[in-house]
């Protein structure tokens, strides 16, 4: 590990990480302004031009507000919870392929991704999102309040429950890629066909499963108001109560640029086609590498605005239909899903 | 007696009902499309609301060239609800005799139910159309006659609507 090494970490780090908090506060805003057109309103356009500083205000007011800690609750893991909620969420951005490398410093090519080449690559988000469970599970049991408490286990459940579907959906695209590596996947779909044509049941439950982990309508019962007061961070405030909140906005952009890594190809601007030999750049040039960039945030941000106008669109599941739906129904097609697509890779390949 | 086990929903529904997609297709198009039409939102400080003659605003009192209409009778006090009307009568040289030497209302307790414009006999205090009070400390609530004399002019509106249909 040089020191060039080490510096380059520390300043991608700092990117990525900035990068989150931006787009998680955002995101909000973001979240605010559709909510408001599909009602026939305008959102919050007082603070900035279009409303685009009141993320800045959002926060800042969470900064100075009293931080409450009920009496009887253990001070602890109370303090703890939002924490893992926000780590694993950055962490997860640590794997993400942004774009192809763009730097070569010292022989080694750097890119704005810290460690996109990572051989089990979407093998490590789903272990964190895994760990993120504990987030909600702490937060809801520490607070030492029932409905937190119930908040906190249902949201645990549910989160359990669709990670295996989840977890299913990914074999089918690992199955064809041949590699877990998240590099290796883009790069099939780059000289292929991006993997939504050939799974479209993966992505369709993919995307389901992504709703319940995420905690997002119309699986939010974990934290809707007049079901439960609020759910497992009813008992935040302040910082701690921004922090969680700011965790579920990174954790749905994480999500979205995973699905935009698995099925939407990642950087491959042109569905069909060879991209350098269409707009005239070589593979890895600068421009190249820029529109690679560009392609993927806008996959990803689509994809937010979509997770976005399902939640303003779509009334919430009762608790009994969302654990069926995740047993009875997303597990037994996400089986079906991967014996098909075993079966369709030993035929045609 | 628990368990329905004729005419659930799983019979009544088509199978492209049941899978729900086509639905959730269906919703997911109306919230998109009510996206892309207008907005009602009245950008409020920068457009106001004008009211029609029949609102009932915070209760003024009528100036006309030569002074208030009001001859202190002291109806409006008897009649209103919240006990929100002070006045105390002095005598003054013009024709009506009478005049309010204070009038106070505490908009405070004020319900802007209209029965102070109702019953008064000489159409000296009537509802106008202001809705915008702000006060800084409970005394400023209470309006004392300098805050409650609007010219005859600005009240043309709710004269004519009293007019039409008293």
């Amino acid at each position: 590990m040089s020191l060039t090494n080490l510096i380059v970490i520390f300043v991608q780090a700092g990117i990525l990480v900035n990068m989150m908090l931006m787009a998680a506060a955002y995101m909000v805003l973001a979240e605010r302004k559709i909510a408001a057109w599909i009602q026939n309103r305008v959102g919050p356009n007082r603070v900035g031009p279009w409303g685009l500083f009141q993320s800045f205000s959002d926060v800042f007011k969470l900064y100075l507000k009293e931080d409450i800690v009920p009496a009887a609750a253990d001070y602890k893991f109370h303090a703890l919870a939002p924490v893992i909620a926000i780590g694993v969420a950055v962490t997860t951005y640590a794997i993400i392929p942004f774009s192809a490398p763009l730097l070569e410093l010292d022989g080694v090519q750097y890119g704005l991704a810290m460690a996109p080449n990572m051989n089990i690559g979407i093998l490590a988000v789903l272990a964190m999102t895994s760990v993120g469970v504990y987030g909600v599970a702490l937060a809801g049991w520490s607070s030492n309040n029932k409905y937190s408490l119930m908040g906190g286990l249902r949201s645990a459940a549910q989160m359990i429950s669709y990670e295996l579907s989840m977890g299913l959906a990914v074999i089918g695209v690992v199955l064809i890629a041949g590699s877990l590596n998240l590099v290796e996947i883009i790069q099939v779909q780059t000289r292929g066909v991006w993997f939504v044509f050939l799974q479209p049941l993966g992505f369709l439950l993919f995307f389901i499963t992504a709703l319940a982990e995420t905690n997002r309508a119309p699986f939010d019962l974990p934290e809707a108001e007049p079901e439960l007061v609020g759910g497992y961070h009813t008992e935040y405030s302040g910082m701690k109560f921004g922090l969680l909140y700011l965790a579920e906005y990174a954790n749905i952009l994480a999500s979205s640029a995973i699905m935009a890594t698995l099925f939407l190809g990642g950087w491959d601007v042109i569905p069909f086609v060879d991209d350098s030999t269409i707009l005239g750049f070589a593979p890895n040039s600068l421009p190249m590498v820029l529109l690679g960039h560009v392609a993927f945030l806008s996959k990803s941000f689509a994809l937010v605005f979509v997770f976005i106008w399902i939640r303003w669109s779509l009334p919430r599941f009762r608790y009994d239909q969302l654990m069926n739906l995740g047993w009875k129904v997303l597990l037994p097609l996400s089986l079906v899903n991967v014996i098909l697509t075993a079966l369709g890779v030993l035929l045609f390949d | 007696m628990a368990n329905i086990t004729s005419n659930t929903e799983s019979q009544r529904l088509t199978f492209w009902e049941k899978i729900y997609l086509p639905e959730i297709a269906k919703g997911l198009s109306l919230t998109f499309r009510q996206m892309l039409k207008p907005s009602f939102t009245r950008q409020y400080p920068e457009e106001r609301w004008n009211p029609e003659g029949s609102y009932r605003g915070r209760p003024v009192l009528v100036l006309e060239e030569d002074g208030e209409r009001c001859v202190a009778c002291g109806l409006c006090s008897r009649v209103c609800p919240a006990l929100a009307i002070e006045v105390r009568a002095a005598e003054t040289e013009k024709d009506k005799e009478r005049y309010p030497e204070k009038f106070e209302i505490n908009m405070l307790r004020c319900i802007y139910c209209g029965f102070c414009e109702e019953v008064c006999p000489e159409e000296a205090i009537v509802m106008s159309k202001d809705y915008e009070l702000v006060f800084g400390s409970q005394e400023e609530g209470i309006l004392g006659k300098e805050k409650l004399l609007i010219p005859v002019a600005q009240l043309q509106d709710r004269l004519e609507f009293l007019r039409q249909w008293r």
